[in-house]
């Protein structure tokens, strides 16, 4: 089957948790597929978990923005092209920018340093248990609780004044629809952008016990746009990636009963739920962007120097030489090796926050509402199929 | 058993300290791995192979 070309990255689904059935085609026929991306530039697509790990892990592949073809469209039907990173926004760069900034941050999203965030995040989640319950019998899990928690979060980590939230909270949506067309993308994150800014500044006046404060009081010398950048990148990573795991999560814990019953019998398996979630939700739905450097050859392909490659972290996770029955969600087994954080240098920095919000966050709610139950119909649920970010855009729930 | 780490290659993703915190954990500074116990016990072999093993930087090295 060698010299099929992929027209376009496969993107509909069948169900609202699989990834589209056409990528698992592909990884058993061709995993590293000659992929055509929306401005014609024939890349690669990679659908295997080994291949996924293998490059994300291998430097020769660029995460430089200004060098990718994009995979998506935007409404306006313009291919994205983008420019070079910004300063700060390294997730971006290569090393040794990426190095000198990601550097800056890792000392603060350690494992034990999010282990002492717990009593705070417990705090929160009880906040909004509680307000759930004040609210009545029923509501929208995300609004009420999926989307403010680890928005709270985040903000008091930055330092970001939380009644501040909604320009943000809505620009970030705007820039992460599909719909939106690629001028009004740019302008929603221009405006996050001048919302740091302006916050960076207050802080150099007023400096607080926050992250953005100790960039600024670090020896690093950051200018304004660097922190801006820094801050940026963590403030939209930070809240959307956990808030759709908490909403996505939940329902596929309502729809699997069984996987659900075994969690409520034992709370200590919420670790391991966590970590089958993060496999077999793979919300990062379209996957990472790599492109290469110089020529590379690889599992008897020669991918050139420029050419770009689309990694479905989604197939990846449900590759059957990796995992025993990829499909079936499974609170029991170890997901361990799932590419939800991404692989190499770049893989997530905040995955050991996201985890804890996660684990306290599921065992907070189903222990507050055993018999927490959807409101509609499970089909009726409206899925982000037209998100970077998969998830669901409302879950109503009720609860007695 | 023995364990190396090469904090030149670390990029301080936690997932060394997640996987065994007796093992590992991480700097105060720069969140990059620091080895606790360099010579485990065999009850922890298959820990320090999976950190190994899951590690995203290939920063950790198992002997043994
Ligand atoms: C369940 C939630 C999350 C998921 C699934 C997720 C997923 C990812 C993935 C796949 C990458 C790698 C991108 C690449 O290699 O191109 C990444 C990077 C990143 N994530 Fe997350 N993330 C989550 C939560 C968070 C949180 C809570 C934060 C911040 C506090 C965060 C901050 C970042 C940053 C700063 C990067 C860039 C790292 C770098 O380039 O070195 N993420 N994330």
């Amino acid at each position: 089957m060698t010299g099929t070309i992929t027209a376009a990255l496969p993107t509909t689904r069948d169900n609202a948790f699989d990834p589209p059935a056409e990528l698992g085609v592909l990884r058993e026929e061709r995993p590293l597929n000659r992929l055509q991306f929306p401005d014609g530039h024939v890349g690669w697509l990679v659908t295997n978990h080994e291949l996924v790990r293998e490059i994300m892990a291998d430097r020769r592949f660029s995460s430089r923005s200004e060098l990718h073809h994009s995979v998506i469209t935007r409404a306006d039907g313009k291919p994205v092209r983008r420019p070079a990173a910004t300063p700060g926004m390294f997730i971006g760069m290569d090393a040794p920018d990426h190095t000198r900034y990601r550097k800056l941050l890792t000392g603060q999203f350690t494992v034990r340093r999010m282990n002492l965030l717990s009593a705070r995040i417990e705090e929160i989640v009880q906040e909004h248990l509680k307000a759930m319950r004040a609210n009545g019998t029923s509501g929208d899990l995300v609004q009420a609780f999926a989307l403010p928690i680890p928005s709270l979060v985040i903000c008091e980590l930055l330092g970001v004044p939380y009644d501040e939230r909604h320009g943000f909270q809505e620009d970030t949506a705007t820039a992460l629809r599909l719909e939106t067309s690629a001028d009004e993308a740019i302008a929603a994150f221009e405006r996050i952008k001048d919302f740091i800014r302006d916050l960076v500044r207050r802080k150099r006046a007023n400096p607080g016990d926050d992250m953005l404060s100790g960039l600024i009081a670090s020896g690093e010398h950051l200018d304004d746009e660097e922190i801006t950048g820094m801050g940026v990148l963590l403030l939209v990573a930070g809240h959307e990636t956990t808030a759709n795991m908490l909403g996505l999560g939940t329902l596929a814990l309502l729809g699997n009963p069984d996987q659900l019953a075994a969690l409520k019998a034992d709370p200590s398996l919420v670790d391991n739920t966590v970590e089958e979630l993060l496999r077999y939700l793979s919300i990062i739905q379209f996957g990472t962007t790599r492109t290469a450097l110089e020529d590379v050859e690889i599992a008897g392909e020669v991918i050139k120097e420029g050419d770009t490659l689309s990694l479905s972290l989604a197939a990846a996770n449900r590759d059957p030489q990796r995992f025993d029955h990829p499909d079936r969600l499974d609170v029991h087994r170890s997901a361990n090796g799932h590419m939800s954080f991404g692989h190499g240098v770049h893989q997530c920095l905040g995955q050991q926050l996201a985890r804890i919000e996660m684990r306290i966050a599921y065992s907070a709610l189903f222990a507050e509402f055993p018999d927490l139950r959807l409101a509609v119909p499970a089909d009726e649920v409206p899925l982000r199929t037209d998100m970077a970010i998969y998830g669901v855009h409302s879950l109503p729930v009720e609860w007695s | 058993m023995r364990i190396e780490a090469d904090v030149n290659k670390c990029c301080g993703s936690g997932m060394c300290a997640l996987t065994d915190p007796e093992l590992f954990d991480q700097s105060e500074e720069d969140g990059t791995v620091l080895v606790l116990v360099s010579e485990p016990g065999p009850e922890h072999h298959a820990a320090a192979r999976e950190a190994a093993a899951l590690c995203p930087a290939g920063a950790i090295t198992v002997h043994g």
